[in-house]
């Protein structure tokens, strides 16, 4: 999926290169998108200060960004996200008393908050998921997160298919920030249900918490363990995506964060002090001080240049390119929205016609056969109808013949016994002797 | 009721006092068993801590470490024998480990088997016992302790947590631990501790160890300590390494190492000196005494009451 994402940003890029100069010749409208032609400028366009303007009115329009958040209890994650955006977005929680009610599911809360840094306004969102896991029977622990997931999805299809699309509101979930307990061994069974639910919905990227349980092989081992599972299960986690025509440094960068993942981390809202004096955000042990936002402690701050620094932009177009894309095919086509694929294919106006034609030409061949073969089924009819009438008449006739024959035979039959029989009175003879000349 | 009993001295020294060393003599020569289960979740270390409370490699670790590896689909009951020696002294050592326990998506009645393992050790030594021909020393494959392994999420306890350790504290003495404490700073420890102890007082969940009649103020005293440091918050390992020049049990990270063995890092030596320098006797005693008894008078009068005519296992 990445691929081919990088691919067509690829494909868009080229010809946002191109640049026509006023004075130079050009060559005309040339053949499709396909050759772009670079041009040199000869002068001072200006056009090199778009950056600027869509950097203006961004900072203007503000941004927005949704994360979730999901893990056992008591791994660390509300601590993660105070640390993350350095404000204490979630209060401290109150454990409940022995007494008090536990809930039943999963419940899904969210908070939001509007900070502002330099001018740039961002409002947050945090998806938190107090429950998950934390039940005996975790069947279906996964079911109220994906429905969450599901319903933003569905409501910025609803805004989209508005006919006033001034104001649209993008809470979809962007990136979901999921807590491994650190064991040490590999992933467990509910993680992998869960990731497996929800890879192809929201950008996933795995975090082990309390990293500071373990020692750096131990953490080097459960790194390759867990990507090992991901890897055997098919399960796809976000990678920043590369271009090619970025620097090196850019690359290094990318690189550096893509082969810490899953970032091992440390949370801390609290400032410590260290032996040496300086003020820190860690965490305070009797063997020692674990630091934050030191690289070699853990990698709290690759995780934040991940989220925050550096690829934000990139996991919100990434859930609306394809995430969200994915998502909306599959729910218009099960709505049974037909595709209509041609719309792909280039229109040529003259092969169109001929195609046409052709397409005409054989759907009235088509009528004529069908014509055809009509009439010859009527004519069958016809002659069978008639075949048929015409039997019955001859059996009538060879009936009412035969009655006749018949008939004449009885007379005769008569007549010969009237002659041979008896003498009959003079009139009998007589008309026997008529009859006789009548037979004649 | 027997008349208040007077203590006599006698007149001279006689030597009964010496039955002491013969009892010692006569247990040396058999030996003692002790066994042990080890419940909790998959990755909370619990192979790690029985290999660093008895400093010598007992058990292995039974997580999942390929991808290909399927999950376990229930509890596993795995026994493992040992015998240690120590100064001439020999303990026979069973320890049953529970792969699988909580591994699942769904873990109603995952904690079946271990009871069941549990009163089925009952049951086995209790057959042995009404035999008319029995051995002179019976194999005793009681469990003597159930160490319990929470997960130091600093919050609370979980509903299954609550759930096993109660069933568990009908059939055998527990032993509740904190495990991989070095995830929690000293006051979240404190915090999870107060608060697991609420729970468990809440849910009425009797835990070793018992105050009963015969204890003097000395060992009430010590008990009541234990009480206050229950759960035990452990750290195990079966590596060393270099802290002030000399070698100890610990884990080193790049901001810091852990003492297994120092007090102040967490409190390993507590357990180990409550399950085998000062409680290991009581616990063999309370198994037998209160535990199996109560199994046995459970099995007995069901026994009478039942529909079977001929006497028990004559």
């Amino acid at each position: 999926m990445t691929d081919s994402y990088a691919s067509s940003r690829n494909g868009d890029l080229s010809p946002s290169q191109n640049g026509h100069a006023a004075s130079s010749p050009s060559l005309g409208p040339n053949a499709g998108v396909s050759s772009v032609i670079r041009k040199k400028l000869m002068g001072y366009v200006g056009f090199a200060n778009l950056p600027n303007q869509v950097h203006r009115k961004s900072v203007r329009k503000g941004f927005q960004f949704t994360a979730m958040v999901v893990g056992e209890s008591g791994l660390g994650k509300s601590t993660l996200i105070n640390t993350l955006f350095n404000t204490t977005l979630y209060a401290p929680k109150e454990p409940l008393p022995p007494t008090a009610e536990r809930p039943k599911t999963v419940a899904i809360e969210s908070i939001d908050a509007d900070i502002e840094e330099n001018g740039v306004r961002l409002h947050l969102t945090v998806v938190d998921t107090p429950g998950f896991g934390d039940f005996v029977n975790n069947d279906d622990s996964w079911r109220p997160i994906v429905e969450n997931i599901e319903s933003r999805f569905d409501s910025y299809l609803e805004q989209e298919n508005r006919v006033n699309r001034q104001k649209v509101v993008d809470n979809r979930v962007h990136a979901c920030l999921y807590f491994i307990q650190p064991t040490g061994h590999s992933l467990k069974q509910i993680d992998i249900e869960f990731m497996r639910r929800l890879h192809t919905k929201v950008n996933l990227i795995p975090v082990i918490a309390k990293a500071d349980t373990l020692t750096d092989e131990e953490i080097a081992d459960f790194k390759n363990r867990i990507l090992a599972d991901i890897a055997h299960h098919h399960i796809h986690i976000f990678q920043a995506p590369t271009y090619d025509n970025e620097d090196e440094e850019t690359i290094a960068e990318a690189e550096e964060i893509a082969s810490k993942i899953p970032f091992a981390v440390v949370g801390s809202d609290k400032v410590v002090a260290t032996p040496d004096g300086r003020e820190v955000r860690g965490r305070s042990y009797p063997w020692g001080i674990i630091e934050v936002d030191n690289e070699e402690h853990c990698d709290f701050v690759k995780l934040r240049q991940m989220l925050v620094r550096t690829y934000m932009e990139e996991l919100r177009e990434y859930t609306n390119d394809v995430l969200y894309e994915n998502w909306r095919t599959e729910k218009l086509l099960s709505m049974g929205v037909a595709q209509d694929s041609s719309v792909f294919k280039e229109i040529n106006p003259a092969e169109r016609m001929q195609e046409d034609r052709v397409l005409h030409e054989a759907k009235l061949a088509k009528m004529e056969a069908e014509m055809k073969m009509v009439f010859q089924q009527k004519v069958q009819e016809k002659e069978a109808k008639l075949k048929q009438s015409e039997e019955e008449l001859y059996a009538r006739h060879k009936e009412m013949k035969d009655a006749l024959d018949k008939q004449r035979s009885d007379l005769e039959e008569k007549k010969r016994k009237i002659e041979s029989g008896r003498p009959l009175t003079p009139e009998k003879s007589n008309t026997s002797k008529k009859n006789r000349f009548l037979r004649a | 009721m027997a008349a208040v009993t007077e203590e006599i001295r006698a007149a001279s020294y006689v030597g009964f006092d010496s039955i002491t060393q013969q009892i010692e003599h006569k247990l040396l020569k058999r030996g003692f068993q002790f066994n042990v289960i080890v419940v909790g979740q998959t990755g909370l270390g619990k192979s790690t801590l029985i290999n660093t409370i008895f400093a010598s490699h007992l058990i292995d670790s039974k997580g999942r470490l390929e991808a290909e590896e399927p999950v376990r689909q229930t509890t596993d009951i795995q026994a493992v024998s040992h015998v240690i020696v120590e100064n001439g002294v020999k303990l026979r050592l069973n320890i049953v480990d529970t792969p699988g326990y909580g591994d699942q998506v769904n873990n109603d009645n995952c904690w079946d088997p271990i009871v069941k393992y549990i009163k089925d050790q009952h049951s086995a030594y209790l057959r042995k016992e009404l035999t008319a021909m029995r051995d002179r020393y019976i194999q005793d494959t009681r469990i003597h302790c159930a160490l319990f392994f929470i997960n130091p999420t600093g919050h609370s306890l979980r509903p299954i947590d609550v759930i096993v350790m109660k069933k568990l504290s009908e059939v055998v003495n527990v032993v509740p631990v904190i495990a991989k404490s070095d995830s929690l700073t000293s006051e979240e420890r404190e915090l999870f501790k107060q608060k697991i102890r609420a729970e468990l007082v809440h849910n009425l969940i009797g835990l070793y160890p018992f105050d009963t009649d015969e204890n003097d103020e000395e060992e009430i005293q010590l008990n009541e300590s234990i009480r206050n440091m229950i759960p035990f918050a452990v750290v195990g390992s079966e590596r060393n390494v270099i802290i002030d020049g000399k070698s100890v049990r610990g884990r080193k990270n790049r901001w810091g190492v852990v003492n297994v063995e120092n007090e102040q890092h967490c409190e390993f030596m507590h357990l180990r000196n409550f399950l085998l320098r000062t409680h290991l006797q009581d616990l063999i005693e309370t198994t037998a005494q209160i535990h199996y008894e109560a199994f046995r008078k459970r099995q007995l009068l069901a026994l009478k009451d039942g529909v079977a005519q001929r006497p028990p296992a004559a």
